[in-house]
């Protein structure tokens, strides 16, 4: 009996899996708030309403965004990525950039509201 | 002689045997009191086509969660509420004042159009909820 009750807890704790979620986690600025960051720190990212990327008015694929935030990181290790998405953009592109940036290293995100 | 054998024989019949009957019970109480007292809260929401990411980080401890669904034709769901966008800042800082280590976790439809999330995030900053995640699917 005791054998069968403790086969069958290892068999539970064993196969249990718990689904978790798994994000890109950010930390928002309050709001109201407004730092001022001198201009060379910023790195500014657009992304267009068709997904496209822009970074600091060059444009850049996803893999060219990454190597040059990267150059961009070492150089300045103080540097911030603001985001700009186009309201109409899909919500995967930005993800995709988010991703990309944190891949590069960089964990130093800000979120700029779209016009 | 005789007096030693007898001696040695009583002292092994004392020894004999741990009784495990009740270990059986024990177990069994033990996973009675657990399948009793285990609460999963799962908010179900809506299924949402989550996006792909590479480096996203394991998410522990559902306690201190706020989930936001939001699908591309703009419905939002905020834990078990369906609601609209002007609401959600009102029911986060509700959540936020009952546990102050709340993290919002955005699962959004990878076709959601920007301005929705825009509109959330701008709710969760007016909410003061300034942890936010945003779930992604694993890519492989």
């Amino acid at each position: 009996m005791a054998d069968i009750a403790f086969l069958l807890i290892i068999f539970f704790l064993v196969t249990t899996t718990f689904s978790m979620d798994k994000g890109l986690g950010l930390t928002l600025p309050p709001s109201g708030t407004k730092t001022t960051v001198p201009s060379v720190n910023i790195a500014r990212v657009w992304i267009d309403t068709t997904g496209k990327i822009t970074l600091d008015d060059r444009e850049a694929t996803l893999d060219e965004l990454g190597s040059r935030i990267k150059t961009l990181t070492g150089k300045n290790p103080n540097i911030i990525v603001s985001i700009k998405t186009a309201s109409d953009a899909r919500y995967q592109s930005f993800v995709d950039v988010i991703d990309e940036i944190k891949k590069a290293g960089n964990d130093k995100i800000s979120i700029a509201e779209p016009d | 002689m005789a007096h030693i054998q007898s001696r040695f024989s009583r002292r092994n019949r004392i020894s004999e045997g741990i009784s495990t009957g009740p270990l059986a019970d024990i177990s069994f109480l033990l996973i009675i009191f657990f399948m009793v007292t285990t609460v999963f809260v799962v908010y179900r929401g809506f299924p949402v086509d989550l996006p792909p990411a590479q480096k996203i980080d394991a998410l522990l401890g559902k306690r201190n969660f706020v989930n936001i669904w939001i699908d591309p034709q703009g419905r939002i769901m905020v834990d078990e509420f369906d609601t609209q966008l002007p609401q959600v800042g009102n029911i986060v800082k509700t959540k936020l004042t009952m546990n102050p280590r709340i993290v919002v976790l955005v699962k959004s439809d990878r076709n959601t159009p920007y301005r929705l999330i825009s509109g959330v995030i701008e709710e969760l900053k007016k909410a003061d909820a300034l942890r936010v995640s945003f779930i992604a699917r694993e890519e492989k």
